[in-house]
C-alpha cells in the first residue's frame, strides 16, 4: 500500500490528477456556459494552471488565492483535482494550505479525496510528532464514510503514541468519527477509557469533551480518574478545565449525599416549605447518622477553588457553578467575590455572568449583598446590562437597604434610556410589593411620576400602580381619588385607560367620584384614543351594575356613542355590553350574571423575577442563558439519599499505595481497605503524629482529614507539603545565620522593619530592591548563584521525589517535559524510605555548602520569602537602574 | 463544541467565514441581522440568540461582530472568552484587529484558526505557541521568504504545547534582559449630584514585557499584599506561592502579558483624586441653559493629573452649546449630542473651567435629566490603592536583568451625576 501511494505521488500522481482535473472540468464546463459563472472559471483555470506548475511559489500562491476564495465563501470546489494532488507537497505551508481545503471540501467531493488518504496513513508513521498529529486531525476531519475503519485503526494507534500532543489529537478525532458514525460508539468508548488514564494534562481535557460528547451517561468510567482529574485540575489547560469542571460537577451529585444541611443558608420561604413532618424526619435521620462528607467530595472542592482565580472567564464561571450546585452552602459564599470581578470585563461576559448572578441572587440573598454597589448602573451600560443589574438590584432588596436602593432609583428614572427607565419603574413596584415598609413610599414615588413628560414613565407608572393597588385595594381609596384628579392632565392613552380600569374596579370604593370621572370621559369620549374609549366602556358598564341611580342615562349615553364609533372593535364591544347589562326581553340567562362577570375579583397579577425557574439549569450553561433546554443539554440529577459505594473510586491497592500514600504508612493500610472510614481516618492521624517526615505528614492530613479542616486550612498544608523542602532550607539556613553572625541576621532583620515602615509611611522611591545588586564583589555573587543553581537542583530532585509521596499533582506533568516517553513508573513503596532519606541527605549536602559561603547562606532564604534577611540596601548606583520610571525604549 | 465562525462588519457583510465541522450555510447569520435591526445599537445586540437549528454566540469588538455557531450545549462564557481570544490573538499578530487587515491576511488568519481549535475545540490559544507555528508576517520575513522560499508555518511542535509552561518557548535569547512591570490602576466611581461617592472601587492590573534569556523563574513581592482583595492570575503564576506566602512566583511568557488583574472592592475607602464642580440648568421658559464645570484635584497625593477628557451626552433637546473654556479645546457634536472637551493637565492654581450656554430646541420641553459627566484622567507614578511592589528576584538564570517598575491610576468608568 505503502509503495503504491508513494509511487502515485512521486510519478504517476500527477498525470492522473489531472486527468481528474480534465474530468472534472468537463463535467462541470456546461455550468460555465451561464455567462455569469464564465469569469469566474476563467480565474479558476489560471489557478489550476498554477498548482501545476513546478514551482512552489506559483503553488502557494495558487493556494494562498485559493483559501481567500473559502474564508469569503466563495465555492472553490472544482478545483478539488487540482488541489489534492498537492497533499504531499515538501512544502509545509503549500500542505497545510491544501488540508485547509481538503477540510472544507471533501464532503462534497467523497470520491476524490480518497486519493489523499494514503498520503495521511504515511504521515501518520512520521517521527515528527507535529506532522502525525496533522496527518490524524486532517484525516478524522475529512467527513467520508467509507475511511471509518481507516480513521478507527489511526485512532487507536493514535491512542497509544508516545507524544501526548497526538494523544490529545486522537481524543478529538474520536469526537469526529463519532458524529460520523455513531455506530463505532463501543469501540470509541474502550479507546475513550484508555485514554481517561492518561497522566498527561495535555489530554485530560480533550479526553473528558469526548466522553461528554460519546458516552456522558457511562459515569462508571470516571470512578477510577476522578482522584487523579482532581489533581491533576490545576494544570491543565483552561479549556479543558472548564470542561472537566461541567463534567465533574454532574459526577458529583450522582455520587456523593448532599451537603446541604437543613435550613443551612436556605432562605426562609423554603424552610416553611420544608417546616412540616418532613424536617422531623430529616432531623431523626440525621440524628442516626450525622452528615460527613466524603473525602471525594471534599477534594474536588478543593482542588478547584484556586481556579476561582483563572484569567479566564469561563472558568471561573465554571468553578462557581461547581461551588453554586455541590459544595456546603456555607462554602458557596467565595465564589460572589470572582464573579463579581468578572464584571469588570466584555459586555458580553458582564451578560452571561449577569444572568448566572440573577438567578443566584433569588435563591441566597446574602452572598452578594455585600456586593450591592458592584450592580449599580451607569449611563453608559448597554441597556440589557442595565437591565441585568435592575433585576439584581431588586432581588437583593430588603428592608435594611431599601432606602438607598430607592434613592438610587430616582436617578435612574430620569435616565435619558426610556426602557431603562420604564424597567425601573417595575423593579419599584416589585420593591413595593417585596418589603412592605416601603409599599407607601414607593407609591408616593410613583404617584409622583405620574406627571413626568415621558409618556413611557407615565404609562409605566399607572400600570405598576394599578398592579400594586390591584394587591392591596383596600387602604388606598386616597391614591386611587389622587389619580382620577390625575384624569384630567395626563394624556398619554395607556395611563388614561389604566386610571379609568381603576376606579371602574373600584366604583364601589370611591361612590362620589366614579360617576364624576364618568361624566367627564362621556363628555371627552370621542376625542378618546381607542384604548382609552374600551376602557370608559367597561367603567360605564361596572357603574351601570352598581350604581344605575346615577349613571342609567350617561351609560346608555356613552353606549350610543359607541353603537356608531368608527373602530369595530368599539362597537362590538358596545353592543356586547348593552346586551349583557341591559336587561331587555331578547336578553338570555347571562344578564343575571353581569354584575359578577364584570365586578369579579381578578387575581393581582405576580410581580416576580423572570429569573425565578431559571435555577433548575445548571448555572452556566447555554441553557440556563437561554431558559429553554438546549440540545445535547445534560441533566443534572439531585442528589443521591445514599452515597454509592465510594470505593469505586479507589484504584487498585497497589498503585493506590503508590499513588496516595506515603510509603511507610502504605503497608499498614493496605490489609485495611476501607481507609477513608471513620476509624481509619483516626488511626492515620495517630500514625501521623507518629511518623517521623512531618512535611509528609502535613500533605497527608490535607488529603485525608478532611470534614474537620475548613478548606482553606488544608491548602495551606498542602502548600506547606509543596515547599516543605523549601521551608526547611529556610529554617537551616537561619540556623546558620543565627549562629555564625547573630548581630548580621538582627541588622537585617531591623532593615525589614525599616523598609516595612517605610512602605506604611508611603515613600516616594517605588523601586523594585535588586537582590543581587547588593555590594558584593563578583566571585561572591558568582558563588552564590552556584549555591543557589545548587539548591535549586535539589529544589527540583526532591519535587521529583517527592512526587509519588504527595498529591501535589504538577508534578506528575514532569512527564510532559519528556515528550517521547511513557509515564513514568512510579517508585515502588519499598523504595521510598530510602528516597525520604534522600531527601533528608541532599538537605543536609544543601545546607553544608551553604556554610562554606556566609554571604550565599544568607541569601539563601530568598528561595522561599524575598523579603528575607538577605536584604540589603541598594547602592545608589545600582538602584540608577532600578529606576521608577521605565526607559524610553520600554512599550 | 465551536462549529462555524462568521466575520460580520458594521454593515452587515460577512466578510470571513471558517467552519471546524461541516459546513454550516452562512444563511444563519439571517437571526442574526434580524436581531441587529432589532437592537439599535451595536452594543446591544444580544451576546447569545437561538435559532431552530443553531445558536449564535458573537463577540462585538473592533467594530466586528464575531459570530460562532454552535449546535449543541456549551458553556456560553467559553465561546465568549474564546472568541475573545481569538480577537486578541489578531491584535497580537497584526497590530490592530480591522476589517482591511484581516481581509489583507487572510490566509494567515485562516492558519491561525485552524490552528486554534480542532474539531470546535481549543487546541492551542497561546500566543507564543501560535507564533512558533504560524509567524506574524513582518515585511522583512516577507521578503526573505519571496527569496528563499522558505514558510510562514513552522514544521516542529512548539516545545511549549508539550512542557508544564506552555505559555514560553524555549531557546529564548536577547543580548539585553529587561523585565518591565507596569501597575495600572482605575479608579470606577459615581459621584453623586453632591460631590459624595455613590460607588467608587479600583480594578488594577500588572502589565510586564518581559525579555529575558532562557528560562527565568521571577518572584515578586508586594509590601503589602493585604490590599489586593481578589486576584485573577496569568497561568504561569503558581497559586500555592500566593495561597501561602502572598508572593508571585512564575516563569514569565515572553514579550507582552498581563501577570496578574487585581480589584480593591468597594468596602475599602477609596481616595477619589479628583472633582467636578457643574451648574448646569434649564429653564422652562427659555431655551437657553447654563453650563458651568470646573475640574480640581482632590486627593493626589502631590501628584499631577494629566489627560484630563470631560465627555458628556447632552440631553436630545439640546441644539447647540455656546461654551468658552479656560484651557484646552472642546466639541459639541450636534448630531450625537456629545459634548467632549479635552482639558489637558490641571493646574492647581488655575482650575480649568468651561462655561457658557445651551441652546434649546424652540419649544422642546426642559429635559428630565442633567446630562452625565464621564471623566478620563492619568496620574504617573501613584498607585491611587497604594500597592507598591517590594522586590523581583530572578532565579534559574546567572545574568542580571534590567528591571523597571511602572506605576499609573487612570480613570476607568468615571460619572458624576449631575
Amino acid at each position: 500500500m505503502s509503495s503504491n501511494s508513494f509511487a502515485y505521488s512521486e510519478q504517476s500522481g500527477g498525470g492522473e490528477a489531472a486527468e481528474l482535473g480534465q474530468e472534472a472540468t468537463s463535467t462541470i464546463s456546461p455550468s460555465g456556459a451561464f455567462g455569469l459563472f464564465s469569469s469566474d472559471m476563467k480565474k479558476n483555470e489560471d489557478l489550476k494552471q498554477m498548482l501545476e506548475s513546478n514551482k512552489d511559489s506559483a503553488k502557494l500562491d495558487a493556494m494562498k488565492r485559493i483559501v481567500g476564495m473559502i474564508a469569503k465563501g466563495k465555492n472553490a470546489s472544482d478545483l478539488f483535482p487540482a488541489v489534492v494532488k498537492n497533499v504531499a507537497s515538501k512544502n509545509i505551508e503549500i500542505k497545510k494550505l491544501v488540508y485547509v481545503y481538503l477540510v472544507r471540501y471533501a464532503e462534497e467531493q467523497q470520491d476524490l479525496a480518497l486519493l489523499s488518504i494514503s498520503t495521511f496513513q504515511r504521515a501518520l508513521k512520521d517521527p515528527n510528532q507535529l506532522i502525525r498529529a496533522s496527518a490524524l486531525r486532517v484525516l478524522s476531519s475529512i467527513r467520508v464514510p467509507i475511511i471509518v475503519p481507516i480513521m478507527m485503526l489511526a485512532i487507536k494507534e493514535a491512542s497509544a503514541d508516545l507524544s501526548p500532543y497526538v494523544r490529545k489529537n486522537a481524543a478529538h478525532a474520536i469526537q469526529k468519527l463519532y458524529s460520523l458514525d455513531p455506530e463505532q460508539k463501543e469501540m470509541l468508548i474502550e479507546i475513550i477509557e484508555k485514554l481517561l488514564k492518561d497522566k498527561s494534562t495535555l489530554v485530560a481535557g480533550s479526553v473528558v469533551m469526548a466522553f461528554e460528547e460519546v458516552c456522558p451517561d457511562r459515569i462508571d468510567l470516571i470512578h477510577k480518574n476522578y482522584r487523579k482529574l482532581c489533581n491533576l485540575l490545576v494544570d491543565v489547560e483552561e479549556w479543558g478545565q472548564v470542561v472537566i469542571i461541567h463534567m465533574l460537577t454532574r459526577y458529583a451529585r450522582t455520587q456523593f449525599v448532599s451537603p446541604w444541611k437543613e435550613g443551612d443558608g436556605l432562605e426562609d420561604k423554603e424552610k416553611d416549605f420544608y417546616d412540616s413532618d418532613e424536617e422531623q424526619k430529616e432531623k431523626t435521620d440525621k440524628g442516626k447518622k450525622p452528615y460527613t462528607m466524603d473525602p471525594d467530595h471534599r477534594l474536588l472542592i478543593r482542588s478547584t477553588k484556586p481556579l476561582l482565580q483563572s484569567r479566564n472567564a469561563a472558568v471561573v464561571m465554571a468553578v462557581a457553578q461547581l461551588y453554586w450546585h455541590i459544595a456546603p452552602k456555607s462554602e458557596a459564599g467565595i465564589i460572589s467575590k470572582s464573579l463579581v470581578r468578572l464584571l469588570r470585563s466584555n459586555r458580553e461576559v458582564q451578560y452571561i455572568v449577569l444572568q448566572n448572578i440573577a438567578t443566584m441572587s433569588i435563591q441566597r440573598k446574602g452572598m452578594f449583598e455585600p456586593y450591592l454597589k458592584s450592580f449599580y448602573v451607569r449611563s453608559t451600560d448597554p441597556t440589557m446590562i442595565k437591565i441585568l443589574k435592575l433585576e439584581i438590584l431588586t432581588n437583593l432588596a430588603n428592608e435594611a437597604n431599601i432606602s438607598t436602593l430607592l434613592r438610587e432609583f430616582q436617578t435612574y428614572v430620569k435616565s435619558q434610556d426610556k426602557q431603562f427607565a420604564a424597567a425601573t419603574i417595575q423593579t419599584i413596584g416589585r420593591c413595593a410589593t417585596n418589603i412592605s415598609e416601603v409599599t407607601d413610599t414607593c407609591l408616593t414615588g410613583l404617584v409622583c411620576l405620574l406627571s413626568n413628560r415621558d409618556e413611557i414613565v407615565v404609562a409605566e407608572s399607572v400600570v405598576v400602580i394599578k398592579k400594586l393597588l390591584q394587591m392591596q385595594p383596600v387602604q388606598h381609596g386616597e391614591i386611587i381619588k389622587h389619580m382620577a384628579k390625575l384624569l384630567d392632565s395626563i394624556t398619554v392613552p395607556v395611563a388614561r385607560a389604566s386610571i379609568l380600569w381603576l376606579i371602574g374596579e373600584n366604583c364601589e370604593r370611591v361612590p362620589k367620584i366614579a360617576p364624576d370621572v364618568l361624566r367627564k370621559t362621556a363628555k371627552s369620549f370621542t376625542g378618546e384614543d381607542d384604548l382609552v374609549k374600551l376602557q370608559i366602556l367597561n367603567l360605564g358598564a361596572k357603574l351601570y351594575l352598581t350604581n344605575s341611580k346615577q349613571t342609567k342615562l350617561l351609560t346608555q349615553y356613552i353606549l350610543n356613542l359607541g353603537k356608531y364609533d368608527q373602530n369595530y372593535d368599539i362597537r362590538d364591544r358596545t353592543r356586547f355590553i348593552r346586551q349583557l347589562i341591559v336587561p331587555n326581553e331578547k336578553s338570555g340567562a347571562l344578564s343575571k350574571y353581569a354584575k359578577k362577570i364584570f365586578l369579579a375579583q381578578k387575581p393581582a397579577p405576580l410581580l416576580e423575577s423572570p429569573f425565578k425557574g431559571r435555577d433548575h439549569y445548571q448555572l452556566g450553561t447555554l441553557s440556563h442563558t437561554l431558559n429553554t433546554k438546549a440540545t445535547g443539554y445534560l441533566e443534572l440529577s439531585n442528589w443521591p439519599e445514599v452515597a454509592p459505594d465510594p470505593s469505586v473510586r479507589n484504584v487498585e491497592v497497589i498503585e493506590l499505595a503508590k499513588e496516595w500514600t506515603p510509603a511507610g504508612k502504605a503497608k499498614k493500610e493496605n490489609p485495611d481497605k476501607k481507609f477513608y472510614s471513620e476509624s481509619a481516618e483516626e488511626e492515620e492521624d495517630s500514625s501521623e503524629s507518629s511518623s517521623d517526615s512531618e512535611s509528609e505528614s502535613g500533605s497527608e492530613s490535607g488529603e485525608q482529614d478532611d470534614e474537620g479542616d475548613s478548606s482553606e486550612e488544608s491548602s495551606e498544608h498542602e502548600s506547606g507539603s509543596g515547599s516543605g523542602s523549601e521551608a526547611e532550607n529556610k529554617r537551616a539556613a537561619k540556623k546558620n545565620s543565627k549562629t555564625k553572625g547573630k548581630s548580621d541576621s538582627e541588622d537585617v532583620d531591623k532593615e525589614n522593619e525599616n523598609s516595612k515602615t517605610s512602605d506604611s509611611s508611603n515613600a516616594e522611591s517605588s523601586s523594585i530592591e535588586d537582590s543581587s545588586s547588593d555590594s558584593a564583589s563578583e566571585s561572591e555573587s558568582e558563588s552564590e548563584s552556584e549555591s543557589r543553581k545548587v539548591t535549586k537542583e535539589k529544589e527540583n530532585k526532591t519535587k521529583q521525589d517527592r512526587n509519588p509521596l504527595t498529591k501535589d499533582v504538577s508534578l506528575l506533568d514532569l512527564d510532559d517535559f519528556n515528550p517521547v516517553s511513557t509515564p513514568v513508573a512510579r517508585p515502588t513503596p519499598a523504595l521510598s524510605p530510602s528516597l525520604i532519606a534522600d531527601l533528608e541527605g541532599l538537605n543536609l549536602s544543601a545546607s553544608s555548602s551553604v556554610i562554606s559561603t556566609p554571604d550565599a547562606q544568607a541569601q539563601q532564604p530568598w528561595l522561599t520569602g524575598p523579603a528575607g534577611p538577605g536584604h540589603e540596601p541598594v547602592s545608589p548606583a545600582l538602584a540608577g537602574g532600578l529606576s521608577t520610571t521605565a526607559p524610553p525604549g520600554k512599550p | 463544541m465551536i462549529h462555524s465562525l462568521f466575520l460580520i462588519n458594521s454593515a452587515g457583510d460577512i466578510f470571513l467565514e471558517k467552519h471546524w465541522k461541516s459546513v454550516v450555510s452562512r444563511s444563519v447569520c439571517d437571526y442574526f441581522f434580524e436581531a441587529q435591526e432589532r437592537a439599535t445599537e451595536a452594543e446591544n445586540v444580544p451576546p447569545v440568540i437561538s435559532t431552530p437549528h443553531h445558536y449564535l454566540l458573537s463577540v462585538y469588538r473592533h467594530k466586528i461582530f464575531f459570530v460562532a455557531v454552535i449546535q449543541t450545549e456549551v458553556p456560553p462564557l467559553f465561546v465568549i472568552e474564546f472568541l475573545h481570544r481569538v480577537v486578541d490573538t489578531f491584535q497580537d499578530y497584526f497590530g490592530v484587529c480591522s476589517e482591511p487587515v484581516i481581509k489583507d491576511n487572510v490566509v494567515v488568519v485562516y492558519e491561525v484558526l485552524e490552528e486554534m481549535l480542532d474539531n470546535g475545540f481549543p487546541l492551542a490559544t497561546e500566543s507564543n505557541i501560535l507564533k512558533e507555528l504560524i509567524k506574524p508576517p513582518t515585511i522583512l520575513r516577507t521578503v526573505v521568504n519571496t527569496i528563499t522560499g522558505s514558510t510562514n508555518v513552522g514544521d516542529q511542535l512548539p516545545t511549549g504545547q508539550l512542557s508544564v509552561v506552555p505559555w514560553r518557548r524555549t531557546g529564548v535569547k536577547y543580548t539585553n534582559n529587561e523585565a518591565y512591570f507596569d501597575v495600572i490602576e482605575e479608579i470606577d466611581a459615581i459621584i453623586d449630584k453632591s460631590g459624595s461617592t455613590v460607588t467608587a472601587e479600583i480594578q488594577g492590573v500588572i502589565d510586564a514585557c518581559v525579555k529575558l534569556t532562557g528560562m527565568p523563574d521571577l518572584t515578586l513581592s508586594f509590601m503589602n499584599p493585604r490590599l489586593l482583595d481578589d486576584v485573577s492570575f496569568h497561568p504561569c503564576v503558581r497559586f500555592k506561592r500566593w495561597e501561602s506566602e502572598r508572593i508571585l512566583s512564575f516563569i514569565p511568557p515572553d514579550g507582552n502579558f498581563r501577570l496578574l488583574s487585581y480589584h480593591v472592592s468597594a468596602q475599602n475607602l477609596v481616595a477619589i483624586p479628583v472633582y467636578v464642580k457643574h451648574n448646569i440648568s434649564f429653564r422652562d421658559s427659555s431655551s437657553l441653559g447654563r453650563f458651568e464645570i470646573t475640574v480640581g484635584p482632590k486627593q493626589t497625593m502631590g501628584k499631577s493629573i494629566e489627560g484630563v477628557t470631560v465627555s458628556s451626552q447632552m440631553p436630545r433637546g439640546v441644539l447647540s452649546m455656546n461654551l468658552t473654556p479656560s484651557q484646552g479645546t472642546h466639541m459639541f457634536d450636534p448630531v450625537t449630542k456629545m459634548l467632549s472637551w479635552d482639558v489637558g493637565k490641571i493646574n492647581p492654581q488655575k482650575l480649568p473651567g468651561l462655561k457658557g450656554t445651551v441652546s434649546l430646541q424652540a419649544g422642546a420641553s426642559k429635559p428630565d435629566e442633567n446630562p452625565t459627566i464621564n471623566l478620563q484622567f492619568k496620574i504617573q507614578q501613584l498607585a491611587i490603592s497604594g500597592l507598591k511592589v517590594n522586590r523581583l528576584d530572578m532565579y534559574g538564570e546567572k545574568y542580571k536583568p534590567f528591571k523597571g517598575i511602572k506605576y499609573m491610576t487612570k480613570a476607568g468608568k468615571f460619572q458624576v451625576r449631575t
